[in-house]
């Protein structure tokens, strides 16, 4: 059993190294007491719609938790499975056209289904989707994923654009607008900020419990040394496929909230560029842990938004690539690592 | 039937170019295992500056020149400044080739601007044929197939008869033992970059002439060279022309005869392909 | 050294005098702040920037002021996808606090634009050069205005032109697969159809692709002429292929493809483009003295700028300029959801270097269109020569509701006239 105290410990060690940004709530107290560190993370979030404007708690905070979500699913293929999928924004869409064609939008295909059928439908089709470019990404490895998930999302990108029967084509959907219920308009700022915040939570809680399940620990020997775990007994393409299921899920979730964010989806909401905004923020906020993905979405909606304001918004693409470029080159573990960096530094330094 | 000939004949020229365009991006990743995802980028960078030399100079074949060796350059230097120092790491190589496209991108943009420039070849390129058959034809898109067809060949006895493609091959099966028996690994893996990156620059004058450049065509080329090269097999260039010629025929009988659908078609091709032979028709089985 | 007391004592003094000669003076002084929303990030850059200039050249005669106040401007930016638009429109509206949005510059953003300010009633949203018909014709906004025309209203007068003076009655169509299209087809069809012409093949080419040589083949040997409505750089590669593949066939021309890239065509056969007709809400080389002015001033205000202002510097002037001088007219009365202001903007006629333009009942324009032909001047060069105005074109094309609406608006099959 020190096996389980060493995991126990390295995990407190590593959750306590965290830096004070958004972490959500953790259920899961098999890990300990909660620190210090989550408890103010977590009352600063619950808080932060009393002291930020309207436009702050939705379009950057409500933004930055549906986009930390899907990046979430990234870095957990990622960096749990050492898989990198790039169709993960893809997966999100399936769920989003879901809810934009069985649900109700603007346009006449729509067919206005109520919200308790269309959104656990919505979310099996994308988790059913995400098995689907699973069981066709895992027949090669490594690195061949990167170009096949990009390649199927494509194809789908395109598929929606060229489709006026299901997909309204180009157009897409208007007007995908989320369900008053309990009396409350979910896209408020202040509902939809809370939603999303829920979900985000339940999301990296459950990150949290399955990397230290049995299946996240056997998936995590597959990223390190997949013959070795042939050679044991592990199936490996059925865990892969298990975790890209898993993977599928949380983009759902992430994306039926950017779809009610943006209140419509259309082809453009699922091209190449966000395909590759996902990657980005996952790498930016660093994939070692399910915090970075949401510190990256935070960094990656306040450049989008105040770059105008304070650099030539026509290069705002060339400054996201070189900062991308840089934690690459210099910190492949994002921001995160960075902070550990830092930290270990200075504590060091104290000695 | 005349239709019918025609679409194989775009098919057949159109192949040849991507053939131009694959061939480099297959190569990279048989030799080094980089998968090179600002291969698109350099296509469309060897295009600008060999359109601005062809300006400058008044020459197109300036031009050409200038884009092979200006990509060959920067093949070079990308390789000994950056991918040297990730040895092994190959997902770091991927992200940092992401990162590079991005950034080339948005410089392109701000240095030639968001408009589509057209190459001034000379004119006894752009004119028309008389073929049997179907009666009139590009003259320009025969060329571009003669083209491929000499660097293909080219290619071919570069890596089987010289003793640098004999390096190159073994690299490609094993590169540990070609480090072991004494060759100096880095300057083969600089120079298969080079000819890479520069086959893209190339591809990009010659294409640009056909089809125009303009912001958008680095992420075209790169996703038909992907599909090229999953189709056709990693690291091998009869597999890339083998791929190339599939997937060519397939985009232009798809616009022919299904516009709406082809492109999907085309992609779906290469699902197809990965269920059945996932290391591609000449690949190796990894 | 001040004590703490008369330290504490002077500050309050000293709020209180600035806070009443504040008061005093900004209620004369607060400014009206203006958003303005184009594309100026990625390859729409140019067309965004040009856009900007139309909202400075309209601010700047009026002297960034109207209505009595002085005008603010703000500038937001989207990459022409619906997305990043209404985010942009929200920082705009939310955190900038506008209360006048003009923008933005594509169609799809436009109908984004227009489904966000239906939850912001207090803020009125003009057009910035977005041509989607949807966006006034299906479920429009009480706060949006459009003093623009759409991609259909930009044909008038062509399908009759072409087919009753130039004799084509049989044709294709070549043009790209999306929105923008459907609508540019459509408005030629309307009048070709009506005119006694046949459109025997209607052939879409996914967007961005460059490779007409499928499309060339099959064109088929008995049709008079072929109209295409492909931007101006996409119908010099169509052009060039199909002269390399050898056809001979006369061309008819969208809004936006006899522009100065094909003027500038150096493929073998120039004069092949001579007689080439087109419709659009603008012609570079009209001889009226308010167009005149407004080219002058453009190229005097703007070193940087275009040899000639596009249509979508036009746009987004026209927009502006109403927004300016409807503000002037109520005296910038904003109360009660800018109510009078929307009155005014829904009966005035705006007076611009194209003609008046009013709105109809959904508050899309009724302005002139050009009709126009490819001529060679007298230096060799060509030009495009403005052979008609069409006065008043409303945005049903001269049909009866009745009839548009059974009509719809333009896609892939819609109209048809085989």
């Amino acid at each position: 059993m020190s096996s389980v105290v060493e995991m126990r410990a390295s995990a407190i060690a590593e959750v306590a190294a965290l830096p004070p940004a958004k972490a959500g709530r953790r259920f899961a107290t098999w890990l300990g007491k909660p620190t210090p560190g989550y408890v103010v993370l977590t009352i600063l979030l619950l808080l932060y719609p009393w002291v930020a404007s309207p436009f702050f708690t939705f379009q950057i905070g409500g933004q930055s938790l549906a986009l930390g979500i899907i990046a979430l699913s990234l870095a957990f293929l990622a960096g749990y499975g050492g898989m990198v999928s790039l169709a993960q924004m893809t997966l999100a869409g399936v769920a989003g056209y879901m809810v934009a064609i069985l649900g109700s939008s603007n346009v006449a295909v729509s067919l206005n289904w109520p919200w308790w059928v269309v959104l656990p439908l919505a979310i099996a089709v994308a988790t059913l989707a995400s098995v689907l470019v699973g069981a066709i990404s895992v027949r090669t490895e490594g690195i061949y994923t990167i170009m096949i998930t990009l390649a199927i999302g494509v194809a789908f990108y395109y598929l929606t654009q060229q489709n006026y029967e299901v997909f309204n084509g180009f157009n897409g959907f208007p007007r995908v607008l989320p369900p008053s219920v309990f009396g409350l308009y979910w896209r408020d700022p202040l509902p939809y900020y809370y939603l999303a915040l829920g979900v985000a939570a339940l999301c990296f809680g459950f990150v949290l419990y399955v990397r230290r399940s049995t299946f996240g620990i056997a998936l995590q020997g597959i990223r390190d040394n997949p013959r070795r775990m042939r050679a044991l007994g592990f199936n490996v393409t059925a865990h892969r496929v298990a975790a890209y299921a898993v993977a599928g899920l949380i983009a759902s979730l992430g994306g039926i909230l950017f779809t009610w964010f943006n209140g419509r989806i259309s082809p453009g909401s699922i091209g190449i560029g966000p395909l590759i905004n996902i990657l980005v923020i996952a790498v930016l906020g660093g994939v070692r842990h399910p915090i970075g993905p949401f510190i990256g979405a935070v960094v990656f909606v306040l450049l989008q938004n105040f770059a105008i304001d304070l650099v030539d918004r026509e290069r705002f693409n060339m400054l996201i690539g070189t900062i991308f470029l840089a934690i690459v080159l210099f910190s492949p573990d994002g921001l995160l690592g960075l902070w550990q960096r830092l930290r270990t530094h200075f504590s060091a330094r104290r000695l | 039937m005349r239709f019918f000939l025609l679409t194989v004949l775009n098919g057949l020229t159109l192949a040849a170019l991507y053939f131009l365009v694959a061939s480099g991006f297959t190569l990279v990743f048989g030799l080094m295992r980089n998968v090179n995802l600002a291969h698109g980028s350099l296509y469309l960078l060897g295009g600008y500056i060999g359109f601005s030399a062809a300006q400058a100079s008044g020459s197109w074949f300036i031009g050409i020149a200038a884009g092979f060796l200006s990509m060959a350059l920067l093949g070079v230097v990308l390789q000994t400044l950056i991918f040297r120092r990730m040895e092994g790491q190959d997902l770091r190589q991927t992200l940092v080739t992401i990162g590079l496209s991005i950034v080339l991108a948005d410089l392109m943009l701000w240095i030639w601007g968001g408009e589509t420039y057209q190459f001034d070849a000379p004119q006894w390129l752009m004119g028309t044929t008389a073929l049997p058959l179907v009666r009139l034809y590009s003259t320009y898109r025969l060329v571009v197939l003669g083209a491929a067809i000499v660097i293909g060949i080219g290619l071919w006895l570069l890596l089987n008869k010289t003793r640098i493609g004999m390096m190159i091959r073994a690299g490609v099966d094993d590169r540990k033992m070609l480090a072991a028996s004494g060759v100096n690994v880095q300057l083969v893996f600089a120079t298969t970059f080079a000819i890479g990156a520069g086959l893209a620059g190339l591809a990009g004058v010659v294409g640009g002439t056909a089809l125009s450049i303009a912001p958008g065509e680095d992420t075209r080329y790169l996703l038909a060279s992907l599909v090229v090269v999953i189709v056709g097999g990693m690291g091998s260039v009869t597999g890339a022309a083998i791929g190339a010629l599939f997937i060519g025929l397939a985009e232009q009988f798809g616009l022919a005869y299904s516009p709406t659908y082809g492109i999907v078609y085309t992609f779906l091709i290469m699902v197809l392909a990965l269920a059945f032979r996932p290391q591609g028709i000449m690949g190796r089985r990894l | 050294m001040t004590t703490g007391r008369g330290q504490f004592a002077r500050w309050v003094l000293g709020a209180l005098i600035s806070a009443g000669a504040a008061s005093g003076a900004a209620l004369a002084q607060e400014p009206l702040k203006m958003g303005a929303l184009a594309t100026l990030e990625g390859p729409f850059t140019v067309l965004g920037q040009d856009g900007m200039r139309g909202v400075e050249m309209a601010l700047k005669e009026h002297d960034y002021t109207a209505g009595g106040k002085k005008i603010e401007l703000i500038k937001g930016s989207s990459n022409a996808q619906p997305d990043s638009a209404v985010a942009a429109t929200r920082k705009l509206v939310e955190q900038d606090k506008v209360q006048i949005l003009i923008g933005p510059l594509s169609g799809s953003e436009g109908i984004a634009v227009k489904d966000y300010a239906k939850s912001h009633p207090e803020v009125t949203f003009l057009n910035g050069s977005s041509a989607a018909q949807e966006t006034t014709l299906t479920d429009p906004a009480p706060n949006f205005y459009r003093f623009s025309t759409d991609g259909a209203q930009w044909q008038a007068g062509l399908g009759s032109y072409v087919a009753n003076n130039k004799k084509y009655k049989r044709v294709v169509t070549v043009a790209e697969d999306y929105s923008f299209p459907y609508s540019q087809v459509q408005g030629f069809m309307i009048e070709f159809c009506k005119a006694g012409g046949h459109v025997v093949d209607k052939n879409w080419v996914p967007i961005g692709n460059k490779d007409f040589s499928s499309i060339i083949a099959k064109i088929p040997d008995n049709v008079d002429a072929i109209y295409v409505a492909l931007g101006g750089a996409d119908a010099v590669n169509f052009l060039s292929q199909y002269e390399q593949s050898g056809g001979t066939k006369p061309i008819v021309g969208g809004s936006i493809t006899v522009d100065q890239t094909v003027m500038g065509y150096k493929g073998r056969k120039k004069d092949y483009m001579v007689g080439t007709a087109s419709a659009g809400p603008i012609a570079d080389s009209w001889d009226n003295a308010h167009w005149k002015k407004f080219v002058a001033d453009y190229k005097a205000q703007f070193k940087d700028g275009l040899p000639s202002p596009s249509l979508f510097a036009h746009a987004y002037y026209v927009n502006t300029k109403a927004a300016l001088d409807a503000l002037d007219a109520v005296k910038g009365d904003l109360a009660n959801n800018q109510a009078k202001l929307r009155q005014t903007l829904s009966s005035m006629s705006v007076q611009t270097p194209t003609g008046p333009v009013k709105v109809d009942e959904n508050r899309n324009a009724v302005a002139d269109i050009f009709l126009t032909e490819v001529a060679k001047g007298a230096d060799g060069n060509l030009f495009n020569k403005v052979v008609k105005v069409i006065p008043a074109v409303n945005q049903r094309l001269g049909l009866t509701k009745a009839e548009f609406d059974k009509m719809g608006v333009g896609s892939r099959t819609n109209p048809e006239c085989k």
